[in-house]
């Protein structure tokens, strides 16, 4: 079998695949590692069970999903208060109940949200408490 | 929910007397209903929530004073909504209007003068029958059960068929972002981001909490009256039983719960 | 057979890198629109269509060129048909990708425009000319596509084409009503709340789209070595005829209604395209203009023999084009909104990015298009000139 125009066919796979694979070699050997997100905020340092609505794990996997129905209950169909699996009743907000305890966006949202390049557009509408009140 | 409706009923009931009772014209539930909204999550208990089965709004034209923009300073500010500065990019919930386009099938020339010049106040008119609902191709304006038209800012494309939809020209367009044109942002309430429709929600946030509009609030003539058209005894019912009043074309089928005392 | 489109003269690659480089200019204002938001264009919150879905409602009556050559040769058997009807439907891919292209770059939060499958609303005339729209665009590239490597391969095509050729007749009517649907529906938009715009829409459509493919047809016989035949273009002239003689006197009935009844909600809209309104006369040249020509075209296609002067017929489709573009692509859309609900008189005038952006679509456009009718050209020298 003879194929035609070989040398640049081969050329241009070798091109794709270095291009392609790109990311994954020129980031060998320096891990980034995970960011530090930081809980020393004046309420949560009050708080005596230092509890999230849910529980850690639950919250660093679901919170998105969690928010997103909060989001939908609440503005869709009036339901604004979320009762937690262990019976505590908390407001669906973002900014007036997530960023009351979290109120250091900075230090514990946007770290691993960068570090992720997860890009979430939430606060291009919700206020973050500490930047209006200036 | 059965709490809900005797909690209404009593303060329907409250706001009767006051109605029958001519010396007490201000409406009752606003004066009782205002709570600090400081200790969440109980301001937010359902208990608490002002609710209804078709929330109405009755204005009372003649009340309003030549300058007046009280209401629209207020549910602005509550709202963040921006003010750009010029017509093109313009943002609006509520503001006043001449009497002769907000009633072009009942203004003539011989109407009376004082009637004519009069500029009342304009915002959505949450229809019982809302055509932006029905256009809407992403569900993102509906409706409550309560009859409030809502934006859900989430899910909204900014395609505008809404504001072709609607024949009052209640809705408006984030042509760019708003938050650099809001005086003072008000935390409690979130702004919105360019490429969105929005327009009057009848302070569903403030209802969540039992606290009635802005609007209504900020009125020192006491010339809007806010209630459930559902509820025969409610104080804009025994209103709009005493007075003439008219609705934005009416003709159109639309149910508009904007009630014009003329 | 993609590979033939990389074959050409230099005046192909000449115009492709024309079409590029007005491509590009788009995209660089659309990238700009992204960042700043609509706030780009000349559309207001009275004024909130512009451009952008004129050219969309402009162009659903482009890609109903395709159903003009199919209905007459699979319904009626009519033979000079036979060799264009590929024409016809690439035509209609082209033009539909554009509409789909001008309905994304007005939307306000084009990141999110999959909501409109998420959240499916039967209700919305929007969402069902989302399905009309896509479903027409497949059933022609799988038509046009098919029966074109048949051609090639001298084989009759397969037999499931058939039946999605006959669906596609209904479903080019259905394009237009359904589009139509989403202006006739409106309360209190007078301008558009009357039944008879669908009918507007096809009638228009049908003039438009075929006037648009004698052009090309003629084009192509002239630069492209491709003769659609005499008997072909007549009977597409004829087409164009009368379809353009239904759009003007539905315009007519419409000028009727509004100013013999004299209401003024109905009559002050068309007041303002044609003699302008409170001094506000930004489109009454425009229209005038598309008048005279459409009356002009109009004279020229049913005098026979001007009719059959390929030179004249040029001129008179590009007449009823341009009188067409002005009426649904400049008219149609903004004078809905002017005056306003609140009987502002709001005047509107695209931006220059605005114009550039839909210079970028349309550029996409005719470059599907070049590409398309590149392949067809191809594929017909190598039967002609084996």
């Amino acid at each position: 079998m003879k194929i035609y125009n070989g040398g640049k066919i081969v050329a241009g796979i070798v091109i794709f695949i270095i291009v392609v694979t790109f990311p994954f070699w020129y980031g060998k050997g320096k891990p980034s590692p995970p960011p530090q997100l930081s809980l020393d905020t004046p309420a949560i340092a009050q708080l005596q069970d230092k509890r999230c609505v849910e529980d850690v794990n639950f919250m660093r996997a679901n919170h998105m999903k969690l928010l997103d129905a909060w989001r939908d209950e609440s503005v869709r169909e009036g339901k604004r208060l979320y009762t937690a699996k262990d019976g505590r009743t908390f407001e669906k907000s973002l900014s007036g109940a997530c960023l009351k305890c979290h109120s250091n966006k900075e230090q514990f949202c946007d770290r691993c949200h960068n570090y992720l390049a997860a890009k979430p557009s939430c606060f291009s509408c919700h206020n973050i408490p500490g930047e209006v009140k200036k | 929910m059965t709490t809900n409706r005797r909690e209404f009923l009593k303060i329907a009931g409250v706001s009767t007397l006051s109605l029958i009772a001519p010396a007490i014209v201000c409406p009752a539930w606003a004066k009782e209903k205002i709570i600090p909204v400081s200790n969440f999550p109980e301001a937010l208990s359902p208990s608490k929530a002002l609710t209804a089965k078709r929330w109405a709004m009755a204005i009372d034209a003649s009340k309003c004073p030549a300058d007046c923009v009280d209401c629209i300073a207020a549910c602005h500010a509550t709202h963040n909504v921006p003010d750009f500065g010029n017509l093109k990019d313009e943002v609006k919930w509520i503001w006043r209007e001449d009497f002769p386009h907000i009633f072009p099938e009942v203004n003539h020339s011989y109407l009376p003068k004082i009637a004519r010049a009069r500029r009342p106040i304009v915002l959505c008119n949450q229809c019982a029958n809302p055509p932006c609902v029905r256009v809407c191709p992403t569900k993102a304006t509906f409706q409550r059960q309560d009859g409030i038209v809502m934006i859900d800012y989430h899910r909204c494309i900014g395609c505008r068929l809404c504001m072709a939809a609607c024949p009052y020209g209640a809705r408006s367009m984030n042509y760019r972002d708003p938050r650099p044109f809001i005086t003072r942002i008000n935390p409690d309430y979130p702004t919105r981001t360019k490429g969105v429709v929005e327009k009057c929600n009848f302070c569903e946030e403030r209802l969540a909490k039992g606290l009635g509009p802005a609007c209504v609030l900020a009125c020192k003539e006491k010339a809007l009256v806010f209630g459930d058209m559902e509820n025969p005894q409610s104080e804009i019912r025994l209103l709009l039983e005493k007075r003439f009043n008219l609705l934005r074309r009416a003709s159109l089928g639309t149910k508009p719960q904007i009630y014009y005392i003329v | 057979m993609l590979e033939k489109s990389l074959k050409g003269s230099r005046g192909y690659w000449i115009w492709i890198i024309f079409l590029l480089i007005v491509t590009a200019i788009g995209f660089i204002f659309y990238l700009r629109q992204l960042d700043y938001g609509l706030g780009v264009t000349g559309m207001s919150r009275d004024v909130s269509w512009g451009l952008y879905i004129a050219q969309f409602t402009f162009l659903v009556g482009i890609a109903a060129s395709a159903v003009m050559l199919v209905l007459p040769y699979y319904l009626h058997d009519y033979k000079a048909f036979g060799k264009i009807t590929v024409l016809g439907e690439f035509l209609a891919v082209a033009a539909v990708i554009m509409c789909v292209l001008f309905v994304f770059v007005d939307l306000g939060q084009p990141s999110r425009v999959m909501n409109v499958l998420l959240h499916p609303s039967p209700t919305s005339i929007l969402f069902w000319d989302m399905i009309v729209l896509s479903g027409y665009l497949l059933i022609n590239i799988f038509t046009g596509w098919v029966i074109l490597s048949c051609n090639r391969k001298e084989i009759p095509p397969p037999g499931w084409v058939k039946p999605l050729i006959y669906l596609s007749i209904p479903w080019a009517i259905s394009i237009h009503t359904v589009t139509a649907f989403i202006y006739a529906g409106l309360p209190g938009r007078s301008f558009w709340l009357t039944a008879i715009m669908a009918p507007r829409f096809l009638a228009s459509a049908f003039a438009s789209g075929p006037a648009l493919l004698i052009i090309f047809c003629l084009i192509l016989k002239r630069y492209g070595r491709f003769d659609a035949g005499e008997k072909a273009i007549q009977a597409l002239s004829k087409i164009v005829a009368y379809a353009l003689a239904a759009s003007i006197f539905f315009v007519l009935v419409e000028l009727f209604t509004a100013f013999y009844s004299q209401i003024p909600e109905h009559a002050q809209h068309f007041l303002y395209l044609f003699n302008g309104l409170e001094g506000h006369t930004k489109l009454v040249v425009w229209m005038w203009t598309s008048a005279a020509l459409a009356f002009a075209a109009l004279g020229m296609l049913i005098i026979p023999p001007i009719r059959r002067n390929d030179g004249w017929l040029a001129v008179a489709c590009v007449f009823v084009f341009v009188s067409l573009w002005i009426e649904k692509g400049l008219g149609l859309v903004v004078t809905g909104f002017i005056p306003s609900p609140l009987e502002a008189i709001t005047e509107y005038v695209p931006t220059g990015a605005e114009i550039a952006i839909t210079l970028g679509v349309w550029a996409i456009g005719f470059m599907i298009l070049t590409i398309l009718y590149r392949i067809f050209i191809a594929v017909h020298d190598e039967k002609e000139n084996p």
